[in-house]
């Protein structure tokens, strides 16, 4: 393996690799450029020059699973995640190590003047090299992406499902999006929990916030219902818009058995009454 | 029949049913249904999206916009190369289930579209064809 030959060629021109990795990374970035600094992006090639030296003196070769390859591939993970929240795009990414091909290839030529032999070996263990680093890099991008989205699920769950006690005894679920998910489960759960701790007798559930009521959504709220109702409170299920009402019909749902109101103002009044409270203007 | 657009999409997992409910949305909104009508033909969609999932095992949704004479309409096709609905009477008929839902699911989407197409071969799949016209 020639490789630490390579790391002889790498040290030997790093100062003028650097200056045209760095400006080759600019040009290919065009009008993203004002997204990241020069000094940020000669900071992390020089880290890169400094991580790959490092693993070929250690005669490393290209298989990333080698331990040698660690520190490389941390600092690629923690460029890629930092490009992933600037708003880079995956090749634009991969672009960082990619656009360190020309630059080196040229310097290994010069190194070989008249030995192609040589020169064809050395260029492939480069390629070879770079287009795993590469690789790793957009990988790991991805990674960083799906972490974000799996943090947002994650966040909608829980931003998704309050439960608030609107007077003494009566809770509202304000309800918003889809309905068909693992969120019900946690919906219900919530609910179901929230009439033990507080005491409650009165629950309203609010469906402004659902864009379709289909019969898997009405399954859902029949049993929220029912499931309440074993446990001594009542529903009053508010929010149901003209159309969602007119769908439900056609639909056959039946929610005869369950209280429901328009609005959630409704709702609230039809709670005090059932709890023998009436508001008067003082 | 002319069609103006057509949208294909998969339907493997729970979520793809949430995509075909958009995209039908959406669509119900470019040819100008009203509220009523999106949220019928999107109802519908819904139903018959999840049951090519549950019980079709997986198969797609073809949203296009199609145009009759002069009058403007959504038509949806769902697929699946499914076990097939062995009694389709009997499947068609509210409150009968073969899984845990309410059983309205079919007959609900029916009554919510204009038209209303359902074939299907036990062992090869079912097709449901639906289509909802601008008033």
């Amino acid at each position: 393996m020639g490789n630490t030959r390579l790391a002889e060629i790498i040290g030997r021109h790093e100062r003028d690799l650097l200056a045209e990795w760095t400006r080759r990374q600019m040009d290919s970035f065009g009008t993203g450029r004002d997204r990241i600094s020069e000094t940020q992006l000669r900071g992390n090639s020089q880290d890169f020059l400094r991580a790959l030296t490092e693993a070929l003196l250690r005669n490393a070769g290209s298989d990333l699973r080698r331990q040698e390859w660690s520190s490389m591939k941390d600092l690629l993970g923690e460029i890629s995640r930092q490009r992933a929240t600037q708003g880079f795009t995956p090749s634009e990414t991969a672009v960082f190590v990619f656009s360190f091909k020309q630059p080196l290839f040229t310097r290994i030529a010069s190194e070989y003047p008249n030995d192609s032999e040589g020169f064809a070996a050395e260029l492939w263990t480069a390629t070879e090299l770079l287009d795993e680093l590469g690789l790793y890099t957009s990988e790991m991008y991805l990674k960083s992406r799906e972490e974000v989205i799996l943090r947002q699920q994650q966040e909608m769950l829980e931003l998704s499902t309050p439960v608030v006690e609107v007077w003494e005894g009566v809770l509202a679920l304000p309800l918003i999006g889809t309905l068909d998910s693992a969120r019900t489960q946690i919906v219900m759960q919530n609910l179901l929990e929230a009439i033990v701790a507080r005491g409650a007798n009165l629950a309203i559930i609010d469906i402004t916030g659902v864009p379709t009521v289909d019969t898997l959504v009405a399954q859902h709220l029949l049993k929220t219902v029912a499931a309440a109702r074993l446990m001594g409170a009542d529903c009053i299920i508010s929010g149901i818009r003209p159309q969602i009402a007119q769908t439900i019909i056609h639909l056959g749902v039946d929610l005869s058995g369950v209280l429901t109101k328009a609005t959630l103002a409704d709702a609230l009044q039809l709670a005090l009454k059932k709890k023998n409270l009436t508001v008067a203007r003082s | 029949m002319p069609v103006v657009k057509t949208v294909e999409l998969p339907l493997t997992r729970q979520e793809d049913v949430v995509a075909v409910r958009q995209r039908t949305r959406s669509l119900g909104v470019e040819i100008g249904l009203t509220i009523v009508d999106q949220t019928k033909i999107v109802t519908a969609a819904s139903e018959l999206a999840r049951n090519t999932v549950i019980h079709g095992g997986g198969g797609k949704a073809t949203i296009e916009i199609v145009k009759e004479a002069s009058k403007q309409g959504l038509r949806l096709t769902f697929e699946d190369c499914g076990p097939g609905i062995p009694d389709l009477e009997r499947a068609m008929q509210d409150g009968y289930t073969s899984g845990a839902g309410l059983g309205l699911g079919l007959g609900g989407s029916k009554r919510l579209c204009n038209d209303f197409a359902i074939e299907s071969k036990v062992g090869k799949g079912t097709r449901v064809t639906i289509a909802r016209w601008k008033a």
